[in-house]
């Protein structure tokens, strides 16, 4: 039996990276999907987005597995958009259990004084008011189900400490923890508790790309996945230079399932030390 | 097959509560346990402790899953006594993988002595750090590992009262997150991963007996202040042993530095 047998999970950004990564984990456990991604450019994104294919890939892996997914194009700065698929989600897999509000974006390295206005504006209604919008939607239905619920907010290690050249996506990532810890209390009495996960790098297309080379590597005029890794391990006190997507599945799997059932209020480091360093 | 087969855990104060529940949680995975308790009173500790009785029963409940178990009665607070246990179960079961070190007291009462102090912050700070020195070698050796240290919500918040023991007790369950810290630095270059848990009230004969319930209710400062955000009173072993099977695990293979709370909200409501 699996470990979240008989779950329903609604995940965002899930075409790809982590997000496709918790839909399979928590598939493998026995849950049901809904997923969304935006699967569209962002202006403030510096990288290729996902895309429909993407999403139709997480769907046949979720499939191949014998559980089913209700997957759907939506963006999580249209409220209306979430919501309807939260909704018809419900209504074809019979109800909700876990919330992984996964969805984000890393932007482009600038000083604080020199971020583009539209490009701050994306940053904070993707990353952090994107996440409220998908608790939000989530909310009536984990009530509804009478069995409490797990709601997983992804933040960063950067929601617990500053970093240079990207305070639109710090402070993101900070308000996440803010959000998951009044969350937390308003929902406790109904036994839906709300956690965050703070990873450090992890090894998807959001953080290998250009963007996040020279970010990391302001000192090279052409900086590669190496040159990267040499700089990423620097950061964690394991000796790594970054974790996988299904670490954060794992500990994602932990969070929603029964063995956490009394955890809640928690930011919890998924990030070979960093933070510790 | 078990998360942990072909493992072997190092656990202190395994007689009952909290670390019989480790112990058997970790045998149902696959591990095998090398367990120590002092299985015997100390004088300022107002309820009473573990017997040899207890941790003949953790024995059987870890044979009874068909793993093998090492049982010693030691004290955490003889290093030399700590070490020949943990030496005489790694000549019986291989290498060590994984170090609980759970042992703990709690001399809180309406009578409270001065030599309360002394000996919770012994057992429950000079203790942790015993465990982790006489096993860490064994890890390094090992190749890896991961290490738990079993703080408290008292060891992330100044609650605990104002008795001898109470604030030896929240002191110790602070020091021992700076333990981990350091710990979590130094054998991070090893892959010794190296995290706390941090419990809320748990149902065990620590926390269950009337001299415990008399003292809680003495106060209702100290009453509230084991107020869960979650409507549960408390909660139970196997959520602790849960939570360190999660840390222990390949699921928690790149987790270190990490304070925990298991604890019902209680922290966030503060």
């Amino acid at each position: 039996m699996g470990r979240v047998e008989g779950k329903v999970a609604f995940i965002t950004g899930a075409a790809r990276g982590q997000g496709r990564a918790h839909a399979i984990r928590l598939a493998q456990e026995g849950a049901d999907i809904i997923a969304i991604d935006v699967c569209e450019p962002i202006n403030a994104v510096p990288y290729d987005p996902a895309t429909e294919e993407d999403l139709a890939e997480t769907v046949r892996q979720v499939e191949a597995l014998d559980r089913r997914i209700i997957a759907t194009k939506a963006d999580v700065r249209d409220m209306a958009q979430v919501q309807k698929a939260v909704d018809d989600g419900v209504a074809q897999l019979g109800r909700l259990d876990i919330v992984s509000a996964n969805a984000g974006i890393s932007g482009r390295p600038n000083r604080s004084e020199d971020i583009p206005d539209d490009e701050w504006s994306d940053m904070l209604d993707i990353n952090l008011s994107g996440v409220w919008r998908a608790v939000r939607a989530s909310i009536p239905h984990l009530k509804a189900g009478g069995r409490g619920g797990s709601v997983v907010l992804t933040s960063s290690d950067a929601g617990l400490f500053a970093y240079e050249n990207i305070s639109h996506y710090v402070s993101a990532k900070h308000g996440v923890i803010g959000l998951m810890r009044t969350l937390a209390l308003e929902l406790a009495r109904d036994m839906i508790r709300v956690n965050a996960i703070c990873p450090t790098t992890v090894d998807t297309d959001m953080v290998q790309n250009d963007a996040i080379y020279r970010l990391f590597r302001p000192d090279l005029e052409n900086p590669g996945k190496q040159d990267f890794a040499d700089a990423a391990i620097q950061m964690n006190a394991l000796p790594i230079p970054w974790v996988e997507a299904v670490d954060i599945s794992n500990a994602l799997l932990f969070l929603a399932s029964d063995e956490a059932r009394y955890i809640t209020g928690v930011a919890l480091p998924v990030d070979a030390g960093a933070a510790v360093k | 097959m078990g998360v942990l087969e072909g493992k072997v855990a190092f656990i202190t104060g395994a007689a009952r509560g909290q670390g019989r529940s480790h112990a058997v949680r970790l045998a149902q995975e696959g591990a095998d346990i090398i367990a120590v308790d002092i299985a015997a009173q100390i004088d300022s500790v107002p309820y009473p402790m573990a017997t040899p009785e207890d941790l003949a029963e953790t024995v059987k409940q870890v044979e009874a899953l068909d793993r093998r178990i090492h049982a010693v009665q030691a004290d955490v607070r003889d290093r030399e006594a700590l070490q020949a246990a943990f030496d005489g179960g790694v000549a019986l079961l291989g290498g060590v993988d994984i170090v609980l070190a759970n042992a703990g007291i709690a001399p809180l009462s309406m009578h409270p002595t001065r030599q309360e102090w002394f000996d919770v912050v012994d057992v429950n700070l000079t203790g942790v750090y015993q465990t982790v020195e006489v096993s860490k070698q064994a890890l390094i050796d090992r190749g890896g590992g991961a290490i738990v240290l079993t703080s408290s919500t008292a060891g992330l918040a100044g609650i605990g009262g104002s008795a001898p023991g109470g604030l030896g007790y929240t002191a110790a369950k602070h020091g021992v997150v700076g333990l981990m810290r350091s710990y979590a630095n130094q054998l991070a270059e090893h892959s010794i991963r190296v995290n706390t848990i941090h419990p809320t009230g748990v149902n065990t004969p620590m926390v269950v007996n009337d001299v415990m319930q008399e003292f809680l209710q003495s106060d209702p400062l100290l009453s509230n202040a084991m107020a869960n955000a979650l409507p549960v009173p408390m909660i139970e072993p196997v959520d602790l042993s849960n939570a360190i099977l999660f840390l222990v695990s390949d699921a928690g293979r790149y987790v270190t530095g990490v304070t925990l709370p298991v604890d019902a909200g209680f922290l966030n409501k503060r």
